[in-house]
C-alpha cells in the first residue's frame, strides 16, 4: 500500500511543480559570452566591422547570414585569445579595408581624414581676415 | 485615360515653366512690366498643372490602375488606402514628381509673397522656372511615372513593406518641403546677383525659415522612424541617404545665421549669397546621390547611368551657372560692413565656420568612398567612428559658442558683460556635469561633458528669455532653437552611453531582465493583418507579481512582397524608453527577444521639435510684421 502511495506521489510530482512553478530565467541567446566583460568586448568589436552584404550596417546589427557567420568568427577568435587588433587584421587581410567601419589612416585616406579640419582652418583664416577688415572699417574708439 | 491626362498636364507644366523662365528673366529689367505679369501667371499655371499631374498619379494609385507601370510595380490592391497614397512617392518616378510639386509650390509662394520688389521677384521666378523645366524634362525623359504596360497585370507588386509605416509615409513630403524649398533661397540669391538688389536676404527669409523648419522636422522624423522600425534601437546611422539630408540642413542653418547679419547690419553680403547657392547645391547633390543609385553601390550606378548622368549634368549647369554669375557680379556688390572683433557679427561668422567644416566632414565622408572606388583604388567604409572623430568635435566646438551669439550686441559687444550675464548658465553646466558623474553609472567623462554642454545651452536660453521678457514672441525664437540643441544632445548622450540591452532566448512563462525592468514572456500568437501575417509576442512588464502592462512586438511577413519586417514595441516614460523587438523562432515556443532600455531617447526628437518650434516662432513674427517695418528698422534680434 505504501508503495502504491509512493508511486502515486511520484506520478503526481510534475503536477505539483506545474502548479507552483518557479519562473525560469531566460537563457542568453546562443553564442553570447557569459562573462560580461568578454561580451562587451565582442559587441564593441562587432560594431567596428561592416556587414559586407548590407547597406551601411555593422555586423552587430544585421540579420544577414553573413553577419551571423562573422559574429561567430569574431567570438571564436576571441576564445582563441587573439587581441582586437589581431582579429581586425585577420578580417582585413581576408575582406579588405571595406570591412572596417573606421577607415584606416593611409595614403589613400589622408585627404578623407584631413579634409574637415583643413576646411575648418581655411574657413577660420578667412573669418580672421574678414573680421580684421571689418575692424578697420569700424570707428576705432576703445570700449 | 488618367495616365495620358497626367502626362499631358506635365507637358503643359513644362511649357509654362519655360515661359516662366523667359518672362521672369526678361522681367528683371525695370521697364518690362508685361513680362513680369506673364511670369506670375505662368508660375500659377505651372503650379496648377503640376498639381494636376500629381493628383492624377495619386488617383491611379488609389484606384489601383495597374496599367500604369509605376502603380503596378509599387502598389497592390491589398494595401490600405493610406499606403496606396504614400506609394505615390515611395518610388523613384513618383518621388521626382513630388520633388517638382514642391518646387512649384515654393515658386507659387515666391510669386504670392512678392517680396523684395517686382524685379527681384521676377528674376527669382525666372530661375525657379529654369529649375522646374530641367526637372520636368528629367521626369519625362528618364523617369516617367505615367508609362503604360500592356497587358496590365492583374495585381501589383506591392510597396516595400519597410515603407508601410505612418512615419515613413510622411517623411519624404516633409523632407522635400525642406530641401527643395531651399530652391527659393537659391533663386532669390541668383536674382539678387542679376538685378543688384540688396534686400534679398529679407525677402528670402520667410521661405528660408519655412524650408529650414520642414528640413529639421523631416530629419527628426526620419531618425525616429529608423529608431522604431529598424529594430536595433539606433537613431542615426550615418548612412549616405541620411547624410544627403543632413548636408543641406547644415548649410541652411549657416545661411539662416549669415543672412540674419546681412539683413541687420549689411555684413557678409556676398557670403550669404554663396551660402544660398551652396544650400540648394547640397540638396541637388543629395538628390543625385539618392536617385542615381550611387548610395547602393558605384556599380548599380554604372549599370544604368542615364538618370545619374542627367542629374549630374543638371547639377553642373545649376551650380556652375550660379557660381559663374556669382564670380561675375558679386565683386560689384557693396560689401564690408564695419564691426568689432567682439560682436554678434563675429559670432555669426564663427557659427558659419564651424557649420561649413561640419558639412565638409559629412560631404567628404559620404563621397570619398564612392570616388575612391570609382577610381579603382580601394573599397573603404566610412562608418560612425569617422564621424565621431571628425564631425563630433567640430560640432561640439560650435555648441560651446552658441550661447554667446544672442547675448552680444550688433557691431560691438562686451564680452565681459556677456560672460557675467551667462554665469548662471555656466553654473548649471557644472551642476549638470557633477550630477551625471555622481548619479549615472557607469561613469563617462564624455557623458558629463555632454550634459555640461546641454546645461550651458539650456541655461543660456533661459537667461536669454528672461532678458527679453515682454518682447514680441518672435524674439524668443533663437532661445528656443538653441535650447532644442541642448535637449537633443542629452538624448544622444543618454542613448549612446547608458543604453542597456538584453539579447535572450525565452520560452513561455520565463522571465527576462533588462535595466530596471522585469519582463515575462507569455508566448507568441499569430495574427492576420490587412496584407500581412504577423507573429505577435506577448510580453508582460512586471511590477513584483503584478502585470503592469503587456507589450506586443511583432514579426510581419508580407506574402505579396516576400519580405519580413519587425515591428518594435516601445513603452516610454518620456525620460526613458523600454524597447522590445521580436527575433527568430527557436522552436518549442522559444523565441529570441532583443530588449533595450534607452535613457532619454525621446529627447533626441523632442529637441528637433523644439528647434522646429523656434523656427516657427521666427516665421510667425516675420509674417505678422510684414510690410509694417521699414527695411532698416531696428527690431529685437531673433
Amino acid at each position: 500500500m505504501k508503495r502504491v502511495l509512493f508511486l502515486l506521489l511520484l506520478l503526481a510530482a510534475p503536477a505539483f511543480f506545474s502548479i507552483a512553478p518557479i519562473p525560469a530565467r531566460a537563457a542568453p541567446a546562443p553564442g553570447t559570452f557569459s562573462d560580461p566583460a568578454m561580451e562587451a568586448r565582442a559587441r564593441n568589436l562587432q560594431r567596428q566591422l561592416r556587414c559586407l552584404v548590407c547597406q551601411g550596417e555593422s555586423i552587430d546589427e544585421s540579420h544577414a547570414p553573413l553577419a551571423e557567420e562573422l559574429r561567430q568568427l569574431v567570438r571564436q577568435q576571441m576564445v582563441e585569445g587573439r587581441s582586437d587588433r589581431q582579429i581586425q587584421e585577420f578580417l582585413t587581410a581576408r575582406y579588405g579595408n571595406y570591412i572596417l567601419m573606421r577607415p584606416p589612416v593611409e595614403a589613400d585616406t589622408y585627404f578623407l581624414w584631413a579634409a574637415p579640419f583643413l576646411v575648418l582652418i581655411v574657413a577660420g583664416g578667412v573669418a580672421i581676415f574678414v573680421i580684421s577688415k571689418a575692424r578697420k572699417a569700424a570707428p576705432s574708439d576703445p570700449l | 485615360m488618367t495616365g495620358e491626362l497626367g502626362q499631358l498636364a506635365l507637358c503643359f507644366a513644362l511649357a509654362l515653366s519655360l515661359v516662366m523662365a523667359v518672362a521672369g528673366l526678361t522681367g528683371a529689367r525695370s521697364e518690362a512690366a508685361t513680362a513680369r505679369a506673364i511670369a506670375h501667371g505662368a508660375t500659377m499655371g505651372m503650379l496648377v498643372f503640376v498639381a494636376l499631374a500629381f493628383g492624377t498619379l495619386t488617383y491611379a494609385f488609389v484606384t489601383s490602375d495597374f496599367s500604369i507601370s509605376g502603380v503596378a510595380s509599387n502598389s497592390n490592391t491589398l494595401k490600405p488606402l493610406v499606403y496606396r497614397i504614400s506609394g505615390v512617392w515611395g518610388n523613384h518616378e513618383g518621388s521626382m514628381l513630388l520633388w517638382v510639386l514642391v518646387l512649384s509650390l515654393y515658386s507659387g509662394l515666391v510669386a504670392m509673397l512678392g517680396r523684395g520688389g517686382e524685379r527681384l521677384t521676377s528674376a527669382a521666378l525666372g530661375v525657379q522656372g529654369m529649375l522646374a523645366a530641367a526637372f520636368i524634362l528629367f521626369i519625362l525623359f528618364t523617369s516617367n511615372p505615367f508609362l503604360r504596360i500592356d497587358p496590365a497585370p492583374f495585381e501589383g507588386a506591392g510597396l516595400n513593406p519597410l515603407l508601410q509605416d505612418p512615419g515613413l509615409a510622411m517623411h519624404p513630403p516633409m523632407l522635400y518641403a525642406g530641401y527643395v524649398g531651399l530652391s527659393a533661397s537659391f533663386s532669390y540669391a541668383a536674382a539678387a546677383l542679376m538685378v543688384g538688389e540688396e534686400g534679398w536676404a529679407r525677402a528670402a527669409r520667410p521661405l528660408m525659415l519655412l524650408s529650414w523648419i520642414f528640413l529639421t522636422c523631416g530629419i527628426a522624423l526620419g531618425s525616429w522612424w529608423a529608431y522604431y522600425e529598424l529594430g536595433w534601437g539606433g537613431f542615426w546611422f550615418w548612412d549616405p541617404v541620411e547624410n544627403a539630408s543632413l548636408m543641406p540642413w547644415l548649410v541652411a542653418t549657416a545661411l539662416l545665421h549669415s543672412a540674419l547679419a546681412t539683413e541687420k547690419s549689411g555684413a557678409f553680403r556676398t557670403w550669404s549669397l554663396l551660402l544660398a547657392i551652396g544650400g540648394f547645391s547640397m540638396s541637388l547633390i543629395g538628390t543625385f546621390l539618392v536617385r542615381s543609385g550611387l548610395t547602393t553601390s558605384v556599380h548599380s550606378f554604372a549599370s544604368d547611368p542615364t538618370r545619374g548622368l542627367y542629374i549630374l549634368a543638371l547639377i553642373f549647369c545649376a551650380i556652375g551657372g550660379a557660381l559663374a554669375l556669382f564670380a561675375w557680379r558679386a565683386p560689384k556688390l557693396q560689401g564690408g560692413a564695419a564691426f568689432e572683433a567682439v560682436s554678434r557679427e563675429t559670432m555669426l561668422l564663427l557659427n558659419n565656420v564651424f557649420l561649413v567644416a561640419a558639412c565638409a566632414s559629412v560631404f567628404v565622408g559620404t563621397l570619398y568612398p564612392m570616388v575612391l572606388d570609382a577610381m579603382g583604388r580601394d573599397k573603404i567604409s566610412v562608418g560612425p567612428p569617422y564621424y565621431v572623430a571628425t564631425f563630433a568635435p567640430i560640432f561640439f566646438a560650435l555648441l560651446l559658442l552658441v550661447p554667446l551669439g544672442p547675448m552680444l550686441g550688433w557691431r560691438r559687444g562686451n564680452l565681459k558683460e556677456v560672460l557675467r550675464a551667462l554665469a548662471p548658465a555656466l553654473g548649471l553646466a557644472v551642476i549638470a556635469a557633477l550630477v551625471v558623474l555622481l548619479v549615472a553609472s557607469p561613469r563617462f567623462l564624455t557623458g558629463a561633458l555632454a550634459f555640461a554642454m546641454a546645461g550651458w545651452l539650456i541655461g543660456a536660453s533661459l537667461l536669454d528669455v528672461l532678458r527679453r521678457r515682454g518682447a514680441r514672441a518672435s524674439a524668443f525664437a533663437a532661445a528656443l532653437a538653441h535650447a532644442g540643441l541642448g535637449v537633443t544632445l542629452m538624448g544622444v548622450a543618454g542613448t549612446t552611453l547608458w543604453r542597456s540591452e538584453a539579447l535572450v532566448v525565452v520560452g513561455p512563462g520565463e522571465l527576462m531582465h533588462v535595466g530596471p525592468y522585469t519582463l515575462r514572456f507569455d508566448g507568441v500568437t499569430q495574427r492576420q493583418g490587412s496584407d500581412y501575417r504577423a507573429s505577435r509576442a506577448h510580453i508582460a512588464l512586471m511590477s513584483g507579481d503584478q502585470v503592469k502592462s503587456v507589450m506586443t512586438p511583432e514579426q510581419r511577413i508580407y506574402p505579396a512582397d516576400g519580405q519580413d519586417v519587425s515591428v518594435t514595441a516601445i513603452r516610454t516614460t518620456g525620460f526613458q524608453d523600454l524597447y522590445l523587438a521580436l527575433g527568430d523562432n527557436r522552436g518549442d515556443g522559444r523565441w529570441t527577444i532583443r530588449a533595450y532600455v534607452s535613457p532619454l531617447a525621446p529627447f533626441i526628437w523632442l529637441g528637433g521639435l523644439v528647434m522646429g518650434l523656434g523656427g516657427m516662432l521666427s516665421l510667425w513674427g516675420r509674417l505678422r510684421v510684414r510690410a509694417t517695418l521699414p527695411a532698416t528698422a531696428a527690431q529685437p534680434a531673433e
